[in-house]
């Protein structure tokens, strides 16, 4: 199939940035879209041009590198997918498609298609994690944690840490990715010593990086190529409201 | 030169906790004084680096990903082997030691390989500890499965996403101490050389990927953990940024290249689908347990799968292997797809792939079962081919996936050159000619939790605390050569892309030193790698500048040292004249088309010595000896 692509090019991330045309000829339906993209960029090498610049590592879903606004959408129109999940076989031919990276203030260009989500680490710095020392741990079968609830876990833990919850927001909030790591942890009796303070500290650290508050739009939960749901920001707000009326 | 293992003396179950105290230790105060760089933040650089930072020291971890999350250890699906023994069923350290060597075909080291079964349970009690949350029972304790090449239910998972999970488990406790400012991280910067001074070694050359700036960095010892070299046949399961330069570069500079040519080549991946493809896509290999494996019995066979009756249908590893069926290991797994395929009974539009039957047990278990064992990687597979694998069989055939050599190290995981440690799938140590399922995770934590605090401590207090000052004459030399060679890449200005290389290299490594080698083919990849690195070295473009964001130019420095590597692999399997595990030298098999090892011959460790470009490396032997597992000729019957 051909199509026609609009993709932002910004040659940094002080530069003025763009959408530039380009045409994508000939283009099988089982490609995946960075495929896709792989060989606009052959194509603009063979001619001497340089590459638009995007993220992509694993392409399988799972690295989080991937993720762009795919006509407005981050993602693209695929549910519960990445951006390297997307088969051309949704596209048909002739179609227009406009091509942006995430837009945050806490997520500046780094070029064309590439932002940095540096600000996502230094929210986990502050309380993403539980405290054990390599050493000696009790034994993995000391403590059992009900099926239940170890499924919730690893239903929150499943974030791949892309950003696209961001990028959805009209807010640019990181409530979802934050959430996603409170409640994974806050739901497993080890999480439960740091709890009061990760959510706090993680919050905290969410507002200093210049992401915005939560207003429910639940645009986050849509776009989730890990499909996490929402229901853990009303977990992490429980929990804030509990720890804040705690810290007094 | 010497290889000295360094393998303590004793009983091979008293070696690690004589080995431990006989370290040297650091004391507590002067730990601060001593400076230690990680290179790599997948499970074995990240658990080494939070590890050595909690002990005390300062260290600095570098990754190419924009974040130490995205490392590549997180797309392991299937789960991570202990030897806990939670069910019941005969498992011990001792049985996972004998399978993993067993597993490896007797190329590996037998004290390594104990100390790995003996360290296995811990990881598990550690990444419990840290909030990884694995598959429980209703009772809410650990669940487990089985895997290739065992025959006890010893592995933990989580989902199909263990991976994920263990390094996210390992990133955690590794952005703690970044918060607390005890490892400095680097990322979007990427090792290009190491740094020797007085013959050890003491710091890197990195690239910034951001800027292209080039710096040094100096401590006392470097670590590397930058995982394999499987997409030096560009084509393969790894993630696209996975590359060999920082093995490569140190293997330039000194340190011996193990068992080059022992790849892993894994047999449930998504068959390819066209020209246009740019990797391959993993399926875990746990679906082998319940999936049925089989080709039409009928060569050029044209109904569809479900009109193909029973007694049409060939299941070769259950006909072939009646006691581990579809669960043999991997090698063995991979090699009779190719020989179906080959046979011309291969399945699907392009007739590449071999079928992975989930009906039975969809009728013996029920469809909800399945779908909460698999379900996501059921998905996964929908997403890549458009096929529903609950109403059609996936398509399998086998991929590039690990490689178990790697930097020589000795029971230490130093290489040879001192101070220069080697962790993770980067080193060669623990998986012989093959790697049991469910055993890269297991060494990878192993190496970086609980190995290398001990001996990297050792080797510290050994050395001593004195500074090596980075404006130090070697690091300018280096770091001229290193913008040497990316202003030489950018200078070529040719006419062919870097990916078109890439894919030709991809191809004769394919053909040539894949699953299958001989003589002949072997010594006519190491006429045409040479001639094609020529080639790359006249007639490569690449656009853009070094000092600015350049994704080409990252590429093209990669893929001159798999030029390199490519070469050195074919010389490895060429000189192997027998065959092991992933290595299948079709000279060398038994009347059944078995693989046919040759102890008398080759029970050692080929360890290469770069001599120069384009010049024939020097090969040095560590001989292999097996006390506890006595050698026999695998059998899966």
């Amino acid at each position: 199939m051909d199509l026609v692509l609009h993709i932002w090019c910004q040659a940094s991330a002080t530069a003025k940035g763009s959408f530039v045309r380009y045409e994508a000829k000939d283009i099988n339906e089982h490609a995946s879209f960075l495929e896709m993209l792989d060989i606009v960029n052959e194509r603009l090498m063979e001619g001497g041009e340089e590459p638009i610049a995007f993220e992509h590592d694993c392409r399988e879903g799972i690295c989080g590198s991937c993720g762009v606004v795919i006509g407005g959408t981050p993602h693209g129109p695929q549910h519960g997918a990445a951006t390297c999940q997307l088969h051309m076989r949704h596209y048909k031919q002739g179609d227009e498609i406009w091509i942006e990276p995430w837009r945050a203030k806490a997520f500046p260009v780094i070029k064309d298609l590439v932002v940095d989500r540096g600000a996502l680490d230094r929210i986990m710095q502050v309380g993403g994690y539980i405290s054990a020392r390599t050493g000696s741990p009790p034994d993995a079968n000391a403590i059992p944690i009900k099926k239940v609830h170890a499924d919730l876990a690893m239903d929150a833990a499943a974030c791949i840490g892309c950003g696209a919850c961001v990028a959805a927001c009209p807010n640019a909030s990181a409530m979802l990715f934050v959430s996603a790591k409170v409640s994974h942890l806050g739901l497993l009796p080890q999480g439960q010593p740091e709890r009061r303070e990760r959510v706090l500290n993680m919050v905290a650290q969410m507002d200093a990086e210049g992401f915005g508050g939560c207003t429910n739009h639940a645009e986050c939960q849509a776009a989730c190529p890990k499909e996490i749901s929402i229901d853990f920001i009303a977990r992490l707000n429980r929990d804030l409201f509990g720890a804040t009326l705690a810290a007094g | 030169m010497e290889l000295d293992s360094k393998v303590p003396s004793g009983p091979i179950q008293e070696k690690w906790s004589k080995h431990k105290f006989d370290s040297k230790l650091v004391n507590p105060a002067n730990k601060r004084k001593y400076e230690v760089i990680v290179v790599g933040s997948g499970l074995a650089g990240a658990s080494a680096a939070a590890s050595l930072a909690e002990l005390g020291y300062n260290v600095k971890c570098f990754c190419y990903q924009d974040s130490a999350r995205r490392a590549h250890s997180i797309a392991a699906q299937g789960g991570i082997n202990a030897a806990k023994n939670y069910q019941n069923d005969g498992d011990s350290v001792w049985r996972l030691f004998y399978d993993t060597v067993k597993g490896g075909d007797y190329r590996s080291r037998e004290a390594n390989v104990y100390r790995l079964a003996e360290l296995s349970g811990n990881i598990i009690d550690q990444c419990v500890a840290q909030g990884v949350p694995f598959a429980r029972e209703y009772g809410g304790l650990l669940d487990n499965r089985s895997f290739g090449g065992a025959q006890v239910s010893r592995t933990f998972y989580a989902r199909g996403q263990t991976g994920q999970q263990l390094l996210l488990g390992a990133y955690q406790v590794l952005i703690k101490q970044v918060g607390i400012g005890t490892v400095k991280m680097f990322p979007r910067s990427e090792m290009l050389d190491v740094v020797l001074v007085d013959g050890q070694a003491r710091g890197i050359v990195v690239r910034d990927m951001v800027t292209g700036k080039i710096s040094s960095h100096a401590a006392h010892a470097v670590v590397v953990a930058t995982g394999g070299y499987s997409n030096v046949y560009f084509f393969s399961t790894n993630a696209k940024g996975c590359n060999t330069t920082a093995i490569w570069r140190a293997h330039r500079r000194g340190a011996l290249f193990a068992n080059p040519c022992f790849t892993q080549i894994h047999p449930t991946c998504i068959p390819r689908a066209g020209e246009f493809q740019s990797k391959l896509t993993l399926m875990s290999e746990s679906l082998r347990n319940d999936g049925r494996i089989w080709v039409p019995q009928k060569q050029g066979e044209t109904r569809r799968a479900k009109d193909i009756p029973e007694t049409e249908r060939d299941y070769y590893l259950e006909r072939l292997y009646p006691s581990f069926g579809n669960l043999t290991p991997r090698d063995i797994a991979s090699r009779r797809a190719k020989e179906a395929v080959d046979d011309g009974r291969g399945v699907g539009e392009l007739r590449n792939g071999v079928y992975l039957d989930f009906r039975d047990s969809i009728q013996r278990v029920g469809q909800p079962v399945i779908e909460e064992r698999y379900g996501n990687l059921f998905e996964m597979y929908e997403r890549i081919t458009g096929e529903n694998p609950y109403e059609v069989p996936m398509r399998i055939y086998p991929a590039p996936h690990y490689t178990m050599g790697g930097l020589w190290v000795d029971y230490n995981l130093e290489s040879t050159i001192p101070g220069l440690f080697v962790i993770g799938e980067a080193n060669f140590s623990d998986h012989g000619a093959n790697r049991l399922g469910a055993s890269a995770l297991m060494q990878g934590l192993a190496d970086g939790y609980f190995v290398l605090p001990y001996t990297l401590s050792d080797y510290l207090a050994r050395v001593g605390p004195a500074k090596t000052d980075p404006g130090h004459a070697a690091f300018g030399e280096v770091e001229r050569e290193v913008s040497h060679r990316m202003s030489r890449l950018i200078g070529i200005n040719g006419n062919r892309t870097v990916d078109s290389f890439h894919r030709e290299l991809g191809q004769i490594m394919w053909d040539r030193c894949g699953m299958a080698r001989n003589r002949e083919g072997l010594q006519q990849a190491l006429t045409h790698i040479p001639e094609l690195r020529e080639q790359f070295w006249k007639d490569v473009r690449v656009t853009g500048r070094g000092e600015d964001f350049n994704q080409s130019l990252e590429k093209a420095g990669r893929l001159a040292d798999f030029l390199e590597l490519g070469e050195l692999m074919c010389h490895d399997a060429l000189q192997r004249e027998e065959s092991c595990g992933g290595h299948f030298r079709e000279e060398s098999r038994t009347p059944e088309g078995e693989a046919k090892r040759n102890d008398d011959d080759f029970a050692y460790v080929s360890a290469w010595e770069f001599t120069g470009v384009g010049s024939a490396p020097r090969l040095h032997k560590e001989p292999l000896e097996f006390e506890n597992v006595p050698l026999s000729q695998r059998s899966y019957k």
